[in-house]
């Protein structure tokens, strides 16, 4: 790990130093000068963040490669979890973790899982979180934490936020950019939203990268020239599976499948229900409604869980108000209780294999990524579907965030030998008549992407179309996800079928798709309004940007009024104190009036929240009792020159 | 490509995706030919066209305009979306096939893909009426699929000596041709889908 202080030559190369830090650079002792700010003469660093269902890391590449970047207590992973405290601050990673069990309603965690979806889409797993679903949940969730709710983009900023002052505090620097990955399988609606959280987060989110394919960059690949290589990523709440051929750095992915709905959570909660089944019939008492069990037992299960990747048995332990459970759990047996989970992950992999049209005996390596693929039947499963031993030298809580940090690399003109060439996960087409989807774009197109399609007018005089478009491999509209409906407005009134508008859909870098339309008689640009099926709109994102910054404003401004009088408390002691000297005996009716005077007026502000009219009055308070003070410094100095004490 | 001249420096009019006097990025072509720096022709070598996509991908990429400017980053977009559809259409034989007889101005028939090819009407009868029959019926179709797709392979076959004589003569007769073979190949191709999905399934790989 590098010294943060250490200077970086490399973009201080391109940029003469200005001439004020040359001249400053004379008068600098030595030891100052090691700890010049190149950070005026170069870019802002881009780091690159893993924001993941149970864990989140941010890393960035350092000289010598990608390096993860631990918070102020050392540790590298911040826990995905977000508390709401009594006083109403919130908590991120490991304090909200302890909150977890003792104020479950007032908590979040797995929140990825609900990003970019509505309520409908979540009813089962709701049932599992400890926190409630505020009414009006359809287009986008709203979690109620306490007094306040919060959408899972929000949620996520708050994530986004501490990692973003983790990385400010270890580089020393402002950290304004960033690189956010997101499961391969993640449609528009799920990668919006987490662009959003970034945007909430106060972050420019220059690109938003697959998983699988920042882990396929971590891995690195002078180890091996030409190739294809297989990902498998088994994370806390998302599978993904992606197939790249390798060709002197190029990163080309083939094809990309995965469900996300799938991983390790579903495990715990599996192991959970049997759990408390388990308990009800011990001590002939349901736990399930008791949040404090509930997350205590969760946490056991999940202790036993990753205990059973190095030994053949443990035991799963409860002790609650007074109780004790105690159950024995061999790795066969868990292996039988997760058999059909870990299957789950088998047909996404066999349909990426036939898309990527090659064969298991083509793959040269695989790479095992997210912290499920540490569970040995998962590694079997693995191994005998691709017929290769799987590679795990890199940490798989690690690889992602590493990977994004190599992303930022190359996005930053620091890595230039690499080159990822990424898919879109699912078909884009538009819904037709009679409710069956004309696909556009198909699955595992490589990214950017785009397709035009001429759109005209039904009936005379129309002057608007509407154009409902979806993602998702099925015929009809109804079984594929809809992603927004897009109104081309104020088109000219002409009779049906005259107008000609041609629409150019096209799928960014990021797998985000942008809409642009033009009308072909004139050549003009044709008004487009999006309304999004699942998500914040445009306007909703900015209020919450304005609002967070709002609450980063309060939270300054409060820290300011109790500095203020923190101040204020000292200087009214000490005027109290000096009130008793003999000095303040002497002064003339009219000083003392004025002490007095500007005593009352600094105690009448100091409640209100103005530091500036409590700093106002203390300066008021000082120039009062200047006299004061003179005559006690004169009364001190004599009785020393007296030898007495005063 | 560009009859103003370079957007950014405004020298003369030039035929490249980057100027030759600035070496700035310049809005793309659309054609997917010249885009590749290659002529019409309908028979490609695949191992060069890949050759020119990681190369071209190498230059146009938007991650290496992350840091330019507005102008420089729409272009890079917009050039590696066509950079990349045209790869598509281009390494697919029939999609490549499709795309020249677009740009020569010969549309495909309405119905072009739906008519039964006259010599397979029979056989066409007899599989649907199995299709819609119990799993025993359905059973009996294994030898019709093997038989279509060798038709398929007839066809492709048939496209490639096509393409040859396409490169070498041209002709709006040759690519008349072209068009019918199309239609009559998707027409087995959708046929063959839905025996596919008709039929048990052989199993994985």
């Amino acid at each position: 790990m590098s010294d943060p202080k250490q200077i970086d030559f490399s973009g201080a190369g391109d940029h003469p130093l200005s001439p004020a830090s040359q001249t400053a650079s004379h008068h600098t002792p030595m030891s100052d000068l090691l700890q010049i700010d190149f950070s005026a003469v170069r870019e802002p660093k881009i780091v690159g963040i893993d924001l993941g269902t149970t864990n989140s890391l941010v890393a960035f590449m350092d000289l010598t490669g990608p390096e993860i970047i631990p918070g102020e207590d050392g540790a590298r992973l911040v826990p995905s979890i977000v508390s709401l405290n009594a006083s109403g601050e919130t908590v991120v990673g490991n304090a909200a973790r302890e909150l977890l069990l003792t104020q479950p309603e007032r908590t979040v965690y797995s929140v990825k899982r609900l990003m970019g979806r509505g309520a409908g889409d979540v009813q089962d797993e709701l049932r599992l979180f400890p926190f409630r679903v505020a009414e009006e949940s359809e287009t986008v969730i709203r979690l109620e934490l306490g007094e306040r709710t919060f959408t899972p983009p929000e949620i996520s900023a708050i994530i986004l936020r501490q990692l973003k002052r983790n990385a400010e505090a270890f580089l020393g620097e402002p950290v304004p950019r960033a690189v956010i990955t997101v499961p391969a399988y993640f449609n528009d609606a799920q990668r919006q939203a987490t662009r959003d959280a970034g945007r909430i987060a106060g972050l420019e989110v220059v690109r938003l990268v697959n998983e699988p394919t920042a882990a396929a960059l971590a891995y690195g690949l002078d180890k091996r020239k030409t190739g294809v290589i297989t990902v498998y990523d088994l994370g806390g709440g998302t599978f993904d599976i992606s197939i790249l051929r390798l060709h002197e750095g190029i990163f080309e992915v083939l094809a990309t499948n995965g469900d996300t709905h799938l991983g390790g959570d579903d495990i715990d909660n599996r192991m959970l229900r049997v759990a408390l089944e388990d308990i009800q019939s011990e001590w002939g008492e349901d736990l399930s409604a008791d949040g404090h069990a509930v997350q205590l037992l969760r946490r056991a299960v999940i202790d036993a869980k990753e205990r059973l990747s190095f030994v053949p048995a443990t035991s799963i332990q409860l002790e609650f108000r007074g109780k004790k459970y105690e159950r024995e759990i061999t790795r066969e047996v868990f292996e039988k209780l997760i058999l059909d989970i870990v299957d789950r992950t088998l047909g996404p992999c066999r349909s990426c294999i036939r898309d990527a049209g090659v064969s298991a005996e083509q793959i040269d390596e695989v790479v095992l990524v997210g912290g499920s693929t540490r569970i040995p039947m998962v590694r079997r499963a693995v191994e005998v579907l691709f017929r290769a031993r799987p590679h795990t030298e890199l940490n798989p809580d690690e690889v992602v965030a590493l990977g994004a940090a190599v992303q930022a690399g190359i996005l930053a003109g620091k890595v230039d030998d690499q080159l990822l060439l990424d898919v879109t996960p699912l078909s884009l087409g538009i819904e037709t008549l009679g409710g069956t989807v004309s696909k556009l774009i198909h699955r595992n197109s490589t990214i950017p992407a785009s397709a035009t399609e001429v759109f005209t007018t039904a009936v005379d005089g129309q002057t608007n179309v509407l154009i409902h478009v979806l993602q998702g491999e099925r015929e009809l509209a109804k079984d594929c996800r809809s992603l927004a409906r897009f109104d081309l407005k104020d088109v000219e009134p002409m009779p049906a079928g005259a107008a000609r508008i041609e629409v150019r859909f096209l799928i960014d870098a990021n797998g985000i798709l942008n809409v642009a339309a033009r009308d072909i008689r004139t050549g003009r640009e044709q008004n487009v309004e999006v309304k999004p099926s699942y998500g914040l709109t445009d306007e909703q994102v900015e209020a919450m940007i304005q609002e967070s910054m709002q609450m980063a404003e309060s939270d300054f401004h409060e820290r300011q009024v109790r500095d203020a009088r923190v101040e204020a408390d000292r200087i009214l002691s000490a005027v109290e104190k000096a009130k008793l000297s003999p000095a303040y005996l002497e002064l003339a009716g009219d000083e003392k009036r004025q002490i007095e005077d500007a005593l009352r007026q600094l105690q009448t502000v100091y409640h209100a929240d103005d530091h500036l009219s409590i700093r106002a009055q203390m300066e008021a308070l000082d120039k009062a009792t200047q006299g004061l003070a003179e005559k006690m410094m004169d009364q001190a100095v004599s009785a020393a020159l007296k030898g007495t004490k005063i | 490509m560009n009859a103003d001249g370079c957007w950014k420096c405004g020298q003369a009019p030039h035929d490249s995706l980057f100027c030759r006097f600035c070496n700035t990025l310049q809005p793309p072509s659309q054609d997917y030919y010249r885009f590749f720096e290659l002529d019409r022709q309908l028979s490609i070598d695949l191992s060069d066209l890949q050759r020119r996509y990681y190369s071209l991908s190498r230059l146009v990429h938007p991650d290496h305009f992350a840091r330019g400017t507005p102008n420089e980053k729409r272009f890079a977009l917009d050039a590696t979306a066509i950079l990349n559809d045209a790869f598509r259409t281009l390494r697919d034989p029939v999609a490549r096939a499709e795309y020249v007889l677009r740009e020569e101005g010969i549309e495909a028939a309405h119905d072009g893909a739906k008519r039964v090819p006259p010599e397979l009407l029979e056989e066409v009868f007899e599989v649907r009426t199995a299709l819609e029959g119990d799993a025993a019926a359905r059973a009996t179709l294994a030898s019709s699929l093997d038989r279509f797709r060798a038709l398929r392979g007839q066809a492709d076959r048939e496209l490639e000596t096509l393409f040859q004589q396409y490169d070498a003569e041209g002709g709006r007769d040759t690519l008349a041709n072209v068009r019918a073979t199309l239609d009559r190949r998707k027409y087995i191709a959708n046929l063959i889908e839905e025996l596919e999905a008709g039929l048990p399934s052989p199993g994985f790989l």
